[in-house]
């Protein structure tokens, strides 16, 4: 990252606080997506 | 109050080595629960049997009465993101967050009681007025923290926060409907407790955002970042007032931009089941028709994200225009292909018409900061919000009347939609002049450097 001179936040607190939000949003998703199938069937 | 100290902005203030990478998933924690509104539908059918259980019992409330809860809320979300909208931009992110998280959670508790003492005007009170303002601080509590952290992104970076909002009810509608299952028994439909475990887990993840958020220190720079030194036309580098910029033709001209785009996208949103059924008698059932709308949801949201990004590298304006002359042509190109019995060209100038919906939502912050600067971009989004109240009330109606005026006169159900297809075609028509009327704002409404100076110290 531009702004992360290595000091501060670490790629653990990222990838927590991004899959904080991105596993709900991917399941949502993913059952969306499931459901929108059936419009294919 | 010490312990409150830390919501302050000045506690707020990114140390060095901070990674502007953590801002959005911030912003998202906020707009992924407060999008759980667009799913409130959800508990209407379970909440008119609360005392008849397998049917509605005569004491039971009806869904007319019920409708008001989504009603009141998306009110006060309007109202509150307005007037509150100043004390947003000085309080800083942290203590928005906070509130809001309090609010939206403290709204599904008191409705909680609501639902068990079956007292309507608690739920009324709860989600609709608390909870309400707890989803207009929230929807606007990131966005000129976003703005700031990415000020070579603005568009993406808003993107990402209102992408959120409309990914809330995919999660929202499914976890609602399995916490109902989980808690229904023969003499409890579940509904209360499921309200109690949804204000919990949403306040707990929207206080995750709060203490995740931070400010970038004053004059903080992304690496490499060299702004322009010739500013485009239509990108201020100074600030406006927030009560000043209500004053420029430009807010206004952007208003009806953004209602009228609203406009076009959520009566269509809103009748997507029965018009894909209507207009294909036979050929989408009801099953289809859900995934349809389904389908809808995801490009609204993935909407979001493209254009607002989008509209960093070709600009506010064209991205506006884009939705404009694009609409225009696929409202008009809708009828044809129904007509011609052409479902997948349906769907596709469908899905299309949907991610500029989205888009228009996510677009707008980055052209508010273009035209009134970062200082208050937050507070005037707050306002604007109202175009966004009206074209609710707006869009739906057009459809619905104009849909059941046609089948009074006699025109069959497949062709009942056409007349509202041309008008939403014409309402693009009066936003694409709109759009064109926009310059730059005049020197008078910006701020005094001082003002600026005095505005970031206190912040």
């Amino acid at each position: 990252m531009a702004d992360n001179n290595g000091s501060g936040t670490t790629a653990l607190e990222l990838a927590l606080a991004w899959g904080f939000v991105g596993i709900p949003l991917v399941w949502g998703i993913y059952g969306t997506l499931v459901n929108a199938m059936k419009l294919f069937q | 109050m010490a312990l409150l100290s830390v919501l302050d902005r000045s506690h707020t203030i990114a140390k060095p080595g901070f990674s502007r990478w953590m801002v959005p998933p911030a912003a998202l924690c906020i707009h992924l629960c407060i999008g759980q509104v667009y799913a409130f539908s959800v508990f209407n059918l379970p909440m008119t049997k609360l005392i008849g259980i397998t049917k509605s019992a005569p004491d039971d409330w009806k869904l007319t009465e019920l409708g008001w809860i989504f009603s009141i809320a998306i009110f006060f979300l309007g109202f509150s993101a307005a007037v509150l909208g100043r004390w947003v931009e000085e309080g800083g992110p942290r203590r928005t967050m906070f509130t809001a998280a309090l609010c939206f959670g403290g709204g599904f508790l008191i409705s909680a009681f609501g639902v068990s003492a079956h007292q309507l005007w608690i739920v009324y009170l709860g989600y609709g007025v608390l909870g309400g303002i707890g989803l207009g601080l929230g929807y606007i509590s990131p966005v000129s923290t976003l703005i700031k952290w990415f000020p070579d992104r603005p568009g993406m970076a808003t993107g990402m926060a209102i992408m959120g909002f409309g990914g809330g009810a995919m999660i929202a509608s499914p976890l609602s409907v399995w916490l109902m299952r989980v808690f229904s028994t023969p003499t409890h439909v579940g509904v209360a407790k499921t309200f109690v475990v949804l204000g919990i887990v949403y306040a707990i993840f929207m206080l995750v955002g709060s203490a995740i958020v931070r400010v970038p220190a004053p004059g903080w720079k992304p690496e490499g970042y060299v702004p322009l030194a010739q500013p485009k036309k239509l990108v201020s580098t100074r600030d406006v007032y927030v009560y000043q910029a209500l004053r420029t033709p430009q807010f206004w001209l952007i208003w009806i931009v953004l209602c009228l785009n609203v406009t076009a996208g959520i009566g269509v949103l809103g009748q997507a089941s029965a018009m894909s059924q209507e207009m294909f008698p036979g050929r989408v059932t009801a099953v289809a028709a859900g995934g349809f709308v389904g389908l809808l949801s995801i490009f609204n949201m993935a909407g979001r994200f493209f254009w607002a990004s989008t509209s960093d590298f070709i600009g506010r304006k064209n991205t506006y225009f884009v939705f404009f002359v694009l609409g225009f042509i696929l409202y008009a190109l809708v009828p044809y292909f129904g007509g011609r019995g052409n479902l997948p060209l349906f769907i596709l100038c469908f899905l299309i018409i949907i991610s500029m919906y989205g888009g228009g939502f996510a677009t707008v912050p980055a052209y508010l900061k273009d035209m009134f600067g970062t200082r208050y971009v937050g507070a005037i989004h707050g306002w604007l919000i109202t175009a966004w109240s009206i074209a609710g009330v707006l869009g739906p109606v057009l459809v619905n009347y104009i849909r059941q005026y046609q089948i009074d006169s006699g025109v069959p159900k497949a062709q009942a939609y056409n007349v509202t297809m041309y008008i939403m075609a014409g309402l693009l028509v009066v936003g694409f002049i709109a759009n064109f009327l926009i310059k730059a704002v005049d020197d008078r409404h910006h701020m005094a450097l001082e003002t600026v100076d005095e505005a970031v110290g206190v912040a």
